[in-house]
């Protein structure tokens, strides 16, 4: 399995508190600007059903998928109180240039 | 800042839970809380220790805290260590091992005792209880109760109170010959009156008891170890196992050592504190206002108001006392009973009993409200009695009502594959399973299976399935009478301290009042929605704390594709707009055209990306069908066509809409008018509806519902004419967003507040609100923008952006390099 940067452009294309869902290669991710200053990438869709989890609501490191609820912890992404399977988090940042950087595998 | 340091001493069910309350409020960021516990073991529900006794559950059951826990949440816990002094001089806590702590709080959570009533030869010369003889209190006195049961026939019991009662099934549920001996005339005198008590009485004995009442029991036969029982009369009773539980009596040794002032418990004020400012008492050794408790539900109430307070949630959070109604399960018989047992000589006292089925129900009303009830063997109308006893409403004329079991069935006599939330797919045993999990509460039973967060209707058999499976050990949820579950403030506590703070955001909100400042997802709408009630144009509004449908406008569908509603006014159109619909829907690709109940046209199955090019299309405002707004007023065609209308219902709903339209609230408000009491419209069974009678006037209803509930709203008053309707529907839109709970429907809000006293506000003016109450709708009113014109204006870049593209890295360097 390969791992590929992918760059997201500039961090602002995120809104501070709310996500964005980005196309890296094949594969659909999230990223998530939160209020307490964290930045996350998981997979842009709810693993419940299908829910686009970047329209989600963000508080401290937890994101609400707006179909139905459900609640992840952003460092981990472990399902919070519910029996969900566990969404793939990536690696992201902000280089010098104030770019936002996710590496995702590159595979499928 | 250094941490201050809170030294609690006790880690029964007060101090346990004091504890677990102030983790859960985030205290430990700003306290270093250490606790001390004498037995060996973690916190454990005290209440349970009979069903170990009578060996329907393991006793590793009742561990609510193991010992790992404390650690776990950064908690210190001396396990096993008995605290011998405090030194109030120098703040210090001695304990034995020569432990020392310092404290600059201090919590006495100390209990009880069991009572011991000079029996003569009860003790040994060195003051240790006769071999065979015990107390009923902890675990560890259950062990032994349990061990030397294994080798004997038969057991007495001392007193015939709760735990006496208790003792006495768990025992007999171990095979042995039981005896309750009672002093006074009918079992459990405190709570029952006479007849109860007999009733109780027969239960118990139909579990193979004997009960022996009027028995003063003087002394203690056998050398070394207990034979039987002397009594007053000359009487003996054989018995080779004593268990006493003739009462509990505060402990408050240490206290009284300490110098604090004691009474018969440790005398505490509203704050909970002591005579001294940095110590304070909870629970059973605590003594409030003339009053000690030895019930669970008064404990809780008392703890979490002191976790409030040391948390600084609220450092100004007082304990008034406790209304005392309590649930309980006295040897396998249901009793509910709270306030007074006996009517005095005006109070009217209704009974009911049907001893085949041993059951007994007992109200005193007193001036046409419930000031107590006994309910013995079924207690299936004790929530509506306590909801009343609670509240002191007038009841029912008609008293036998309040008797009936609810129509309902309960859900406890469910099977466990019963579905109980049809929104969730959650069964009985999902939910039982949860509670013997641990959730302990109505809000955690919901987190932990998502039953009742749909549309809520299943509440009530989800409690009543946590309270039939958690027993005494229901846990009252403090987050029930917050406005949001993320700040522990109830709407009228957080509205005073967002005026007071000033606090103009939803960021600000969690800074200033949640527990470490932690903000929290799901209530961020909910503060959004209360803060632009409270500033209006003032409010700092931030895209994040809106609910994706809010931040674009639309109704989020389950593909996450969108649905537009154009606002269609009364539901009247024209052949002109049908076609400018009919085109949009076309080139756009609606994947579906719609009627909707509120008489308008939903087009669906629109991406994000698509939103602003078909607002531009349509050139009609929003329906605001997407958010908790004033949505639609459904119309009749009235005196317009009708053959029967007396009210020209389309021009009224028309103006309702045009005035209402974009009106915030704290829940969708539906509306409808209808011309005659025919009713075609329906608007009996909207939030607020408006139907003409004869004469040009119209009855105005509100709080009516046809959705998950059903209710017919209630006639708030008659207007004379449209413009009062649209005055007296926009005060009752003022108060209910002022006043409702997020998420509340007016039909419960109706209910909840009652029709009497929103008529005195609303109608009457009697506290002078309403030209208040007008302005400020009529500011709201003012201050309508038709979101939509966001498509030319968006609020941010890429608030309608489809999945954004993204470039690999390598790529980029290449053209960077290409590019130079």
């Amino acid at each position: 399995m390969t791992q590929r940067t992918y760059d997201l452009g500039a961090l602002d294309r995120v809104p501070l508190g709310e996500g964005r869902a980005f196309e890296t290669g094949g594969r659909a991710i999230a990223v998530y600007r939160t209020r307490a200053g964290g930045l996350y990438a998981t997979e842009a869709r709810c693993p419940h059903k299908g829910g686009p989890l970047a329209d989600g609501m963000t508080g401290g490191a937890t994101v609400v998928c707006p179909l139905h609820g459900f609640a992840f912890d952003l460092t981990t992404g472990r399902p919070l109180a519910t029996e969900c399977a566990h969404l793939r988090t990536f690696p992201v940042r902000v280089d010098d240039a104030g770019r936002l950087l996710v590496e995702v595998d590159g595979d499928d | 800042m250094a941490r201050e340091r809170l030294v609690v001493v006790g880690n029964g069910m007060a101090g346990a839970r004091l504890v677990e309350d102030l983790v859960a409020r985030g205290a430990t960021e700003r306290l270093d809380i250490v606790v001390f516990g004498d037995e060996h073991h973690g916190g454990y529900n005290r209440i349970l220790l009979s069903d170990v006794l009578a060996g329907g559950r393991d006793a590793l059951d009742c561990v609510t805290h193991p010992i790992g826990w404390y650690a776990e949440h950064g908690v210190r816990l001396h396990v096993g260590v008995r605290v011998l002094g405090i030194d109030r001089k120098q703040r210090v806590v001695h304990a034995g091992n020569g432990v020392l702590e310092r404290y600059d709080h201090l919590v006495l959570a100390t209990g009880s005792n069991a009572f011991l009533p000079p029996l003569e030869r009860l003790r040994l010369d060195d003051g240790a209880l006769r071999p065979g003889a015990f107390v009923f209190r902890t675990l560890d006195d259950v062990d032994a109760i349990l061990d030397a049961a294994s080798r004997v026939r038969t057991a007495a019991v001392i007193g015939g109170g709760l735990l006496g009662l208790e003792a006495a099934r768990g025992l007999r549920g171990r095979g042995l010959d039981v005896h309750v001996v009672h002093l006074m005339k009918h079992l459990m005198e405190v709570q029952l009156d006479a007849n109860a008590g007999r009733m109780l009485r027969r239960a118990i004995e139909a579990l193979g008891v004997q009960v022996h009442l009027e028995s003063v029991t003087v002394g203690v036969l056998g050398e070394p170890a207990v034979e039987g029982l002397l009594f007053a009369d000359g009487t003996t009773l054989g018995c080779e196992l004593l268990v006493v539980a003739a009462g509990i009596r505060p402990n408050v040794q240490l206290a009284t050592d300490a110098g604090l002032y004691v009474e018969r418990g440790v005398v505490v004020g509203d704050d909970l504190r002591t005579d001294d400012p940095s110590v304070y008492a909870v629970g059973e050794c605590a003594q409030h206002r003339g009053i000690t408790y030895g019930l669970v539900a008064p404990l809780w109430e008392q703890v979490s108001a002191l976790a409030d307070r040391l948390a600084g949630v609220r450092p100004d959070a007082v304990y008034l006392g406790s209304l005392t109604s309590t649930k309980l399960k006295v040897a396998g018989v249901e009793l509910s009973v709270m306030g007074q047992r006996d009517g005095g000589e005006d109070d009217e006292v209704v009974t009911f009993a049907e001893p085949s089925r041993g059951v007994y129900r007992k109200l005193v009303v007193r001036d046409g409200a419930l000031v107590g009830a006994i309910l013995l063997g079924d207690t299936s109308c004790a929530p509506d009695l306590v909801r009343a006893f609670e509240s002191g409403a007038p009841l029912p004329d008609d008293r036998v009502e309040l008797l009936r079991a609810p129509a309902r069935s309960t859900a406890v006599d469910l099977p466990d594959d019963a579905q109980i939330c049809n929104c969730n797919g959650v069964s009985k045993g999902r939910l039982v399973a949860a509670v013997r999990g641990g959730a302990r509460s109505l809000g955690a039973l919901c987190a932990a299976t998502r039953a009742g967060t749909g549309c809520g209707t299943c509440k009530k058999d989800v409690e009543a399935i946590l309270e039939a499976v958690a027993g005494g050990a229901v846990a009252e949820d403090p987050s029930r009478h917050w406005y949001v579950p993320g700040v522990p403030l109830s709407k009228p506590e957080l509205v005073a301290a967002v005026r007071e703070k000033g606090l103009r955001s939803v960021s600000a909100v969690f800074a200033a009042l949640s527990p470490g400042g932690r903000e929290d997802a799901a209530s961020k709408p909910g503060l959004a929605s209360l803060l632009r009630t409270i500033w209006g144009a003032d409010y700092e509004d931030e895209r994040d704390a809106r609910f994706v449908n809010d931040r674009v406008h639309a109704n989020i569908q389950n593909d996450g594709t969108f649905s537009v509603i154009p606002r269609i006014y009364g539901g009247v159109t024209s052949p002109q707009q049908l076609r400018t619909i009919a085109d949009v829907a076309e080139k756009h690709g609606a994947r579906m055209v719609k009627i909707t109940g509120g008489q308008r046209i939903d087009l669906l199955g629109f991406r994000k990306e698509q939103l602003p090019a078909i607002w531009r299309d349509l050139g009609m405002p929003s329906g605001h069908a997407y958010t908790k707004a004033f949505r639609t007023c459904k119309t009749c065609v009235g005196t317009e066509f009708c053959r029967y209308g007396v009210g020209d219902s389309t021009a009224l709903g028309i103006a309702i809409e045009r005035r209402f339209q974009g009106v915030e609230s704290p829940a969708k408000l539906k509306l409808a008018t209808a011309g005659c009491p025919r009713n075609c419209s329906e608007a009996t069974t909207k939030d607020i509806g408006a139907v003409a009678v004869e004469g040009g006037r119209w009855e105005i209803y509100v709080g009516g519902a046809a959705g998950s509930r059903v209710r017919k709203g209630d006639v708030l008053c008659v207007a004379d004419s449209h413009d009062e309707v649209l005055r007296v529907m926009g005060r009752f839109m003022q108060h209910y967003r002022e006043n409702a709970r997020f998420g509340e429907r007016t039909y419960d809000y109706v209910e909840r507040v009652g029709l009497d006293r929103l008529k005195r506000l609303l109608v009457d003016d009697e506290e002078g609100e309403c030209a208040r109450l007008d302005a400020e709708m009529q500011r709201s009113v003012d201050a309508y923008v038709d979101p939509w014109r966001e498509a030319d204006a968006p609020a941010h870049p890429t608030q309608f952006a489809p999945a954004l593209d993204a470039v690999p890295v390598l790529l980029r360097l290449r053209r960077a390099a290409g590019e130079r």
